[in-house]
């Protein structure tokens, strides 16, 4: 079975230490500002982060084995102080490298990898538009090849780390033509930021995950090389169907990471706000939701860590697909609705002062809820569940 | 160049912090870490060593739970690892772990610097750099804030309160360093994996020829007779402004001899 060994207890300590000493003196700022920290992001690549899942010829861990494993300890602990950073690096592996890494040419791969593993640069993926979010397949967005250039059309909605001072491509999906059986022939492709006819709006007024970067795109006759392409005409969504595991592990390590903060931060004040005589922990009335909170964490941490394990495994070639695509959704779904439950016990529990900025879990209840939304909903991740009970499909 | 820096495993500072019945730091039941105060001078050796070419040793004496320290140094970038582990250090006072630290620096010989932190974080004393300087018979230049090598010669900058000195020693010698001197980095993901594969040697007394009799808590030149815990912090005075609020704060601070 599957446990975490010295070493990776040892990467934790070292992303807690940095997670705590670089960002959590500056996150409340950072979050009223909705300033988006450039300067952490190569400070994050030094330590490593964004290479674990990369070889070392572009700057990476190399690692062997496990590398999902440590990616998801580094985010959960990110994610701990956190979630927009924690989302900062989840995307900028997930949907910003790990596209490139799996499905680039030898030149795409060396034209960009180098700064992105090393924090010098974030990447981004553009998949949902405003009239294409769950039902994916939709997308409207179109490129054309006109001679030796794709002529791109279209816009996308909520695209993280696209538009950062240190952007340097995202990876958009474009219907490129039809396939024989009428369905939409869809492709990936790569846009440098900058390139003209690519415009990236304003960001977002957000609910929560402040400090990340989320943008709509917007796309004008925008023109890029043919050479652009990710990977091959026409399996743009095959492509984006295989990495869309890792980011649902991802997500939920984030989750784990956010309803850890929640128990830490409440176990804390119930034992130390005075009310009737004594902490208010000491009434069961308190004290068994934060059981529950625990309850809630272990069981997120365990299914999180076991789809970790399983991906790995089958990066080895040891499990399939299958068994990962279910580990995957079973856990997302249960940890961010974990997650969110967590938040609303810890605002609870520490009452007026919950609901205030001064305390990160009023931060944490705002930033929970995207959780049960982004890398597919929680209904997505139903449905993904179901099919794999072999249930009929409507 | 080889580098020597000493390092100590202390209790964390945050977490709560007891003493053995014999009124020695109870390192075992709890959370430990390499004291701050030396991550400065492993930075700073790793620094001289990027620039420059050598090898980085970090040197440790301390019980089992020491190896952390070493850990840590090496994650960052050391290339090698001495403990000094024995059950007779147990309670040895400063003067002893002097005597260690010098009998394993000469065990590990051809070490052209021996860099110290400004102070351990629990014991705070600031006295072993002077006496294992001493003992080597090398030159000391301590509590330095910028250092450099060049030449054979070691130059630091000192800052006092009303000046700051440069002070010059020939190589080899023992530098304490001040938490000023530098940025320590953090271990990367990569450290921690090349750290795995760094020699660690561990030595007992023995092994240094040092007699055992001269070290522990016996042979300490000082003991602690009791403890208690501070007192919790007295509320503070508060001067009410009432149009004389600068004369009352005067009387205040005068009366305290602040002015
Ligand atoms: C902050 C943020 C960052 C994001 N980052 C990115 C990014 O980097 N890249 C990217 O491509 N996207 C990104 N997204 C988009 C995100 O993945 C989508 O918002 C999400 O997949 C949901 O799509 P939608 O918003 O279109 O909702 P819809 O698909 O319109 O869904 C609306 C509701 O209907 C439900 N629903 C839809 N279909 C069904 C069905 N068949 N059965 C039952 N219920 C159904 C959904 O579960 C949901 O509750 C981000 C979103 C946010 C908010």
């Amino acid at each position: 079975m599957f446990e975490l060994s010295q070493d990776h207890e040892d990467f934790r300590r070292l992303v807690r230490e940095f997670a705590e000493a670089e960002i959590a003196p500056h996150i409340a700022d950072w979050d009223r500002k909705h300033y988006f920290p450039t300067e952490l992001v190569p400070k994050m690549g030094e330590l490593g982060l964004f290479g674990l899942v990369a070889p070392e010829e572009y700057g990476g861990a190399g690692l062997a084995e496990g590398a999902f494993t440590y990616q998801c300890l580094a985010i959960e602990e990110l994610g701990r102080v956190d979630q927009s950073i924690g989302i900062t690096l989840s995307a900028g592996v997930g949907l910003g490298i790990n596209p490139i890494l799996t499905y680039g040419s030898a030149e795409q791969k060396q034209q960009w990898l180098p700064d992105l593993v090393a924090g010098r640069a974030l990447a981004g993926f553009g998949l949902t538009e405003p009239e294409a979010g769950s039902d994916a397949a939709a997308t409207r967005t179109r490129a054309r090849l006109d001679g030796d250039e794709w002529v791109i059309n279209g816009a996308k909605a909520f695209i993280t780390n696209s538009g950062t001072d240190i952007t340097s491509v995202v990876t958009v999906t474009a219907k490129t033509g039809e396939n024989v059986d009428g369905s939409p022939q869809l492709s990936a492709i790569m846009v440098p930021a900058g390139t003209p006819g690519f415009t990236v709006e304003p960001g977002y007024e957000k609910l929560g995950w402040h400090v990340s970067d989320t943008h709509g795109l917007s796309f004008d006759d925008c023109r890029v090389p043919a050479a652009n392409l990710l990977g091959e005409q026409g399996s743009g969504f095959r492509q984006f169907l295989k990495t869309l595991d890792d980011g649902r592990i991802a997500i939920s390590a984030l989750a784990v990471g956010l309803a850890q903060a929640c128990l830490e931060a409440t176990t804390d004040y119930a034992g130390s706000r005075i009310a009737f005589g004594k902490p208010i922990g000491a009434n069961q009335g308190v004290a068994f939701p934060l059981a529950d909170l625990a309850v809630m964490v272990e069981a997120s941490r365990l299914l999180t860590y076991k789809a970790a394990w399983l991906k790995d495994e089958l990066t080895a070639g040891r499990r399939s697909v299958r068994e990962v695509k279910q580990a995957a959704a079973i856990c997302k779904v249960y940890s961010t609705e974990a997650a969110v439950t967590a938040t609303r016990i810890a605002t609870q529990v520490f009452g007026g002062n919950g609901f205030m900025e001064e305390f990160p879990v009023a931060r944490f209840y705002r930033d929970a809820k995207i959780l049960e939304i982004g890398e597919g909903t929680s209904e997505v991740q139903r449905m993904v569940i179901a099919r794999g009970l072999g249930l009929p499909q409507a | 160049m080889n580098i020597v820096v000493c390092v100590k495993h202390v209790p964390d500072a945050q977490s709560e912090r007891t003493f053995n019945e014999d009124n020695t730091t109870d390192r075992e039941g709890v959370d430990g870490l390499l004291s701050e105060l030396d991550e400065y001078p492993v930075e700073a050796a790793l620094q001289l060593v990027d620039a420059a070419q050598g090898e980085v040793t970090v040197l440790t004496v301390g019980p089992d739970q020491a190896a952390d320290a070493i850990k840590k140094s090496l994650q960052m970038g050391a290339h090698r690892g001495v403990h000094v582990n024995d059950a007779a250090i147990h309670g040895s006072d400063a003067v002893a772990t002097s005597l260690i630290l010098a009998e394993a620096i000469k065990k590990i010989g051809d070490v052209d610097l021996v860099l110290t932190g400004l102070a351990s974080t629990d014991g705070t004393m600031s006295v072993v750099p002077a006496m294992l300087a001493e003992r080597l018979g090398l030159p000391q230049v301590t509590v330095a804030s910028e250092l450099t090598v060049e030449g054979g010669k070691a130059t630091i900058r000192r800052d006092g309160d009303v000046a700051s000195e440069t002070i010059e020693a020939s190589l080899p010698a023992v530098v304490s360093v001040t938490d000023q001197i530098n940025e320590p980095r953090y271990p990367s993901f990569k450290g921690i994996m090349a750290a795995k594969k760094k020699p660690v040697e561990t030595w007992s007394l023995a092994d240094l020829g040092v007699d055992a009799g001269s070290v522990g808590l016996d042979a300490a030149w000082t003991t602690v007779e009791s403890f208690e815990k501070r007192p919790p912090r007295q509320k503070g005075q508060i001067v009410t402004d009432e149009g004389d609020g600068g004369t009352k704060l005067a009387q205040f601070l005068s009366a305290q001899k602040f002015i």
